[in-house]
């Protein structure tokens, strides 16, 4: 079943003093997650990514369109208790210590009393803030806030997790530390669905990814799929200071690099390219097929040119 | 249903318990029972009366000015702070979180009222050494003052399901100075002709009419209060304050949180 299908969920904005121009923040978005998945939302910022969440979250009306999350309706409560949502860059009752924030969320999703505190606990130490409990939030860091976030949205053991640029304000352990949590999520069958302009964060965690540009799908898939060898080129690294006349017409590129050389070659002329290198008895050091990165298969997908190919769901 | 708009009540309150500037309202509120004991004693033979007068318009004021200063600021403070976010992508209805909002400072006014009358009845006693029984109507004009503060808190709750805080507070704190004369605003619209009498008959019932729940006056004077006004005005402030509320839920109920 899917975790999360969105049919046709589009956003206009009335601006202007007296509301009259239309501005679209989301085309209609056509997208499924399974469940289990770990699904990353990309876009640069303002592409619509927050405005996607909102609307899932009820916290904003679509303008058209649907979505249903675990088979409800977006504003249905019993749902609500099934999901989590970190927002972005999170700001809390900062009169309030972690621990009494998160009691108070677990009172609002329907924690029993006897599971509250343990729940807390729990969390606190999961995302090491363990020791923070009985400190008020005013007092904490960017860094410490985000934590706090997350805990929330873990706090009632939801079944789909919503995170808005969860690895905003984070130092590089913090984020490792998410990475590692968002695994462990996936690994107890969560659906975890998050927005990110940070391409390695989705590169490493995620199994789909869908690309937003100016409120607009463009394109959506198996991170795999996306970054697999579409270029249809391998790199040939040897041993020698130079290329060897009879290899010169075969290779598209190449660089020297101390006692290596590293060369693109078509995918056709490999089988050519090698039995070159071993008529002139240079050793082959690698053959490696050219995949695309999610970063340069993003930045393709952003070209207005391209969008015009449509979406590739 | 019940328990999710207690925990946000309870929350609110704690909020406002937590705000040194409620302190800050609740001391001066006391320095002004003080003083009321203080011009007492510089007016010879109607100590009784000034203190009364005094007191209770300290805490009506104090309380209105608590009312209106976090009230405005009930939703719109937490929508510009995005705290409303992880609230209501909880199992959380719009409304449940309104009349949470309601419950909870109508709950901190409530106990504040307390605390203030406390320091009303000390003063009395400090003036006129002993209690007399004229003086339990001075609990029914703390009662009235109460019913102000409910129907304060649901226009101030009001306007701040649709408006910024700075015109919630100018929109809560005019419609407080109108309904202070309402009376004489029903009283305009009985003499006025053609339109002026139709445009002010309707502000007069619009405006919620706080003249009718102000006893300070009458009470200071011993003079007991009639069953029937304690009757009406409760009627009164109980139907007025739903009406702002169902007006909040409603606004608030359509309202993108952007």
């Amino acid at each position: 079943m899917a975790a999360i299908e969105i049919l046709g969920l589009e956003k206009t904005y009335r601006v202007g003093f007296w509301r009259t121009r239309a501005k679209c923040a989301l085309r209609p978005l056509h997208l499924n997650v399974e469940e289990g998945e770990i699904f990353g939302f990309l876009g640069p910022n303002g592409a619509g990514k927050t405005t996607t969440l909102k609307l899932l979250m009820g916290l904003v009306f679509p303008s058209g369109g649907t979505a249903r999350i675990l088979g409800m309706e977006i504003n249905d409560p019993r749902m609500k208790a099934q999901i989590g949502f970190l927002p972005e860059r999170p700001y809390f009752y900062d009169y309030l210590t972690a621990s009494e924030l998160l009691e108070y969320y677990a009172q609002l999703s329907g924690v029993t009393a006897p599971e509250r505190r343990r729940k807390v606990a729990e969390v606190l130490g999961r995302v090491g803030l363990q020791d923070a409990g009985g400190m008020q939030l005013r007092k904490f860091s960017k860094g410490m806030l985000q934590r706090v976030g997350i805990a929330q949205a873990i706090l009632h053991d939801p079944r789909v997790l919503f995170f808005d640029e969860p690895m905003s304000g984070l130092d590089p352990m913090g984020r490792r530390e998410v990475r590692d949590l968002m695994e462990e999520l996936k690994q107890q069958g969560k659906t975890v669905f998050f927005s990110t302009h940070i391409l390695s964060d989705a590169e490493s965690l995620c199994d789909r990814v869908a690309i937003i540009h100016l409120g607009e799908l463009r394109g959506v898939g198996a991170v795999e799929d996306l970054t697999s060898s579409v270029e249809g080129k391998v790199e040939i690294i040897w041993h020698g200071s130079s290329v060897p006349a009879s290899l010169k017409t075969l290779i598209t590129e190449y660089h020297l690099t101390g006692d290596t050389v590293r060369a693109l070659v078509r995918e056709a002329n490999q089988d050519a390219a090698i039995d070159a290198l071993r008529r002139e008895g240079l050793r082959i050091i690698s053959i490696v097929p050219v995949r695309t990165s999610l970063e340069e298969y993003f930045m393709r997908k952003l070209k207005p040119s391209e969008a015009a190919a449509g979406v590739s769901s | 249903m019940s328990a999710r708009i207690a925990y946000i009540a309870t929350n609110t309150f704690r909020e406002a318990v937590r705000d040194r500037v409620l302190y800050n309202l609740i001391a001066f509120a006391l320095l002004m029972s003080g003083a009321a004991i203080l011009v007492g004693q510089i007016s010879i033979g109607i100590e009784q009366l000034v203190v009364v007068n005094l007191g209770l318009t300290a805490v009506s004021v104090f309380g209105v000015v608590i009312a209106i200063f976090i009230g405005i600021g009930l939703v719109s403070k937490e929508i510009e702070k995005r705290t409303l976010y992880t609230v209501l992508s909880r199992p959380v209805q719009r409304w449940e979180f309104i009349v949470g909002k309601f419950f909870g400072l109508a709950g901190t006014l409530v106990v504040n009222t307390l605390f203030m009358a406390v320091g009303v009845f000390a003063a009395l006693l400090y003036v006129s050494r002993s209690f007399q029984r004229a003086d339990g109507w001075i609990l029914v004009a703390l009662y009235f003052i109460i019913l102000q503060f409910l129907m304060m808190t649901a226009m101030a709750l009001l306007f701040s399901s649709f408006s910024s805080p700075l015109l919630s507070a100018v929109f809560t704190f005019s419609l407080f100075v109108i309904g202070s004369f309402a009376e004489d605003l029903r009283g305009f619209a009985a003499m006025a002709q053609g339109i002026s009498r139709w445009l002010a008959t309707g502000a007069a019932y619009l405006v919620p009419n706080f003249s009718s729940l102000n006893v300070i006056s009458s009470v200071a004077h011993q003079q007991p209060v009639s069953t029937q006004l304690i009757f009406s005005n409760s009627l009164y402030a109980l139907v007025y304050t739903g009406m702002a509320l169902c007006a909040a839920v409603l606004i608030f109920e359509r309202r993108n949180l952007k």
